[in-house]
């Protein structure tokens, strides 16, 4: 089985979804030659061609305005927003548009189709190349939210997102794209959207995360059971719809919880989990739910690893949940 | 005075590519000319600076301004003290002329304690109160429309200011490029649109762009004129840039001006564009080096005697490279920025958040000297 990069994962996924169904389009900026600013679409061009593969103007709500419109006269459109910063000229589009079409036609149109974007901090971009708006979305009903956090996953779940019926958000973790590796299957797989992942198992305290943070906690949960606190690292994957037994049958395992975000904390997805927590699982809990976030302030340059949640403050947050 | 008299006289050319003249020159003073040259080459040599110490790894990003030093040059030099730049990527360069100090220049490029952003934004992204050089994000198109309403602000308080708003060929697909025209051409606000066409946005060449690639024609459905000048010749972007101006000072409305230039680099220092564009095409336009052709000029002109761009240079160098050195060695950043300007006061739960940041720094060691913790 070969090794990939989770960046060579979601080209391979493009490229299979291309092979298999002559109705996948792959478009937005700098994608078509240049194969994408970070490579996710490279040789699509040159292996399907400039018809299925291919550039669009500068204007990312004319890139999701026309994907809609194609999604809804049967091409199965795979739409990239160069980075998850520059997504909210498209923001009426996705909001207004391709997440209430179903709805507001009573099922009778529909826009199954893919925005493909990276997302998060790591990369000393500043504010306008480092954001994590998953909870904006995360907001909108009738969209689907997906963010992988392995090679495995991200080819995988990208299959998935592009058969499915609606309209799907898929944040890549640009921290990850060149810094995890992981076995891929040749050909065609899917990895079911609304599915958490075990990282890895313990019955002391549980710990959510997603993206970037995955490998994070990962490091956090190795360091607190050196200390002899053993967690559960839960990836959760597709945001929306979530997979809420699994989370609820975590926090029951150990009534300890950690989440963790890149994200700004207030509204964020954390605070989503902390309320699934009250109201149906408050009896289980032995310690007050901990976030562990990025601050409630733009994203920064210089200082962006103290903004972005280290291992040491998941560790501090992990042995206080314990220690509680 | 009617639309299409007052932009009848707007030359596309004073000089050709060889620096010979080609259009009957206005009159100019000879010590001007000369600054002219100087500004064209400090953008040059801060370009070839930055982009060292990017490969390097001592800075993370470079716009390159390199091809399009006349286009920003020329353009700017029209604009008057009291008037704004508004820019995208490539107009530090201009900024310096303008005033933005060579040492911000340097702190916003290393992001440092003394970048007057305080290390908020990525490199490359500048700013200058003082010069009215308002900050800009890195979102293509956004800035056209904050020109224009800047425009309107200084015609309803009757102030004489000009906007001149920079944005690349790539923005004119954008929606705030057809509104901001639009609103400017309504209000008849006072605003030069300059759209530097540099041929490409980043991979995205005109072709794949627009089905209209001669840009100055758009502003004819904004009721504006709209006029095209040779980018690389820098007194053709000044004489353009100024007719514009003075227009729109003596309130006949905005204009669109678009000045053919040349990316000789890629978009940035993080991009390939061999692999999307041919060598043959980039050789062409280093023919018609903006630089080249204005020394050819001054030289003809008996401005600038043998040798004497290279004492230029050498000296614009030597500033350039001792203000780097001061700011490599920059205090580092105080952690308090992390929540600071969020708001005009920070709010008790940023506080809250930075002392629990804090106590977990000082923990784990990582907090400095005069880290300490607000009150709550």
């Amino acid at each position: 089985m070969p090794t990939l990069t989770l960046i060579q994962a979601v080209n391979d996924g493009l490229h299979t979804s291309m092979k298999e169904d002559p109705s996948v389009h792959v478009f937005g900026e700098d994608v078509a030659k240049k194969g994408g600013v970070f490579l996710a679409t490279e040789n699509l061009e040159t292996e399907f061609g400039t018809e299925r593969c291919f550039n669009t103007p500068l204007s990312e709500d004319g890139i999701i305005g026309t994907a809609i419109g194609m999604a809804m006269n049967g091409l199965r459109p795979v739409a990239e927003i160069q980075f998850q910063d520059f997504i909210f000229p498209a923001f009426d589009q996705i909001v207004s548009e391709a997440a209430k079409l179903r709805y507001r036609s009573g099922g009778q149109y529909t826009a199954p189709m893919v925005i493909r974007t990276p997302y998060g901090g790591g990369i000393r971009g500043g504010l306008y190349h480092s954001q994590s708006g998953e909870a904006y979305f995360c907001h909108t009903p009738g969209l689907k939210v997906v963010i992988p956090s392995t090679p495995y996953d991200a080819k995988g779940l990208l299959i998935a997102s592009i058969a499915d019926p609606d309209p799907v958000l898929f944040l890549e973790p640009k921290a990850l794209y060149r810094s995890v590796k992981g076995e891929v299957p040749e050909g065609h797989y899917t990895v079911d959207l609304s599915t958490t992942r075990d990282v890895r198992e313990g019955g002391d305290v549980t710990v959510f995360c997603y993206g970037a943070m995955v490998p994070v906690c990962t490091k956090a949960a190795e360091s607190a059971a050196e200390g002899g606190i053993e967690t559960h690292v839960v990836d959760l994957r597709t945001l929306l719809p979530l997979d809420e037994e699994a989370v609820l049958d975590a926090v029951k395992r150990t009534g300890r919880v950690v989440v963790v975000h890149e994200a700004p904390r207030f509204c964020g997805f954390g605070a989503e989990i902390s309320a699934m927590i009250a109201e149906h699982a408050i009896e289980y809990m032995e310690a007050p739910v901990i976030r562990v976030t990025g601050f409630d302030t733009p994203f920064p340059n210089t200082l962006e690893h103290h903004y972005m949640p280290d291992h040491r403050r998941v560790l501090d947050a992990i042995e206080h949940v314990y220690n509680f | 005075m009617t639309i299409v008299d007052s932009t009848s006289e707007i030359r596309e050319q004073y000089l050709g590519a060889d620096g010979a003249v080609t259009s009957e020159l206005p009159d100019y003073d000879d010590a001007w000319l000369r600054d002219i040259f100087v500004h064209l080459l400090r953008v040059r040599c801060v370009d070839q600076r930055m982009l060292k110490l990017q490969r390097s790894g001592r800075i993370g990003f470079v716009g390159s301004m390199l091809g399009q030093e006349a286009a920003m040059i020329g353009t700017a030099a029209a604009l008057r003290r009291q008037d704004w730049m508004w820019s995208g990527l490539r107009e530090g360069g201009a900024a310096l002329m303008r005033g933005l100090p060579l040492s911000e220049y340097v702190a916003q490029m290393y992001c440092n304690s003394n970048d007057t952003a305080k290390g908020r934004q990525m490199c490359n992204h500048f700013q200058h109160k003082d010069s009215n050089y308002p900050s800009w994000s890195s979102v293509i198109g956004t800035q056209i429309a904050h020109g224009v309403g800047a425009a309107f602000a200084a015609k309803r308080k009757g102030v004489d200011e000009v906007h001149a708003v920079y944005f690349g060929d790539g923005a004119t697909s954008s929606n705030p490029f057809h509104s901001a025209m639009n609103f400017a051409g309504v209000w008849k606000a006072p605003v030069v649109f300059v759209c530097v066409n540099n041929g490409w946005a980043i991979s995205v060449p005109a072709s794949q762009q627009t089905a209209q690639p001669d840009y100055a024609r758009k502003a004819a459905a904004y009721g504006m004129p709209g006029v095209t000048v040779d980018g690389n010749d820098v007194l053709a972007c000044c004489e353009a840039s100024k007719a514009l101006v003075e227009r729109a000072s003596a309130g006949h409305g905005p204009a669109l001006l678009v000045v053919n230039t040349y990316r000789l680099m890629g978009h940035s220092s993080s991009d390939d564009p061999t692999k999307y564009r041919d060598a043959d095409e980039v050789d062409s336009w280093e023919k018609r080096d903006p630089i080249a052709r204005y020394k050819k000029f001054l030289e003809t002109r008996g401005l600038l005697a043998e040798g004497e761009a290279d004492t230029i240079e050498a000296s614009l160098l030597a500033e350039i490279d001792s203000t780097v050195h001061a700011e490599e060695a920059a205090q580092p950043m105080p952690l308090k920025s992390l929540v600071e300007d969020v708001y005009a006061d920070v709010p008790r739960h940023l506080r809250a958040q930075y002392n629990e940041f804090l106590r977990v720094a000082e923990r784990f060691g990582d907090a400095q000297r005069g880290d300490g913790a607000f009150p709550l």
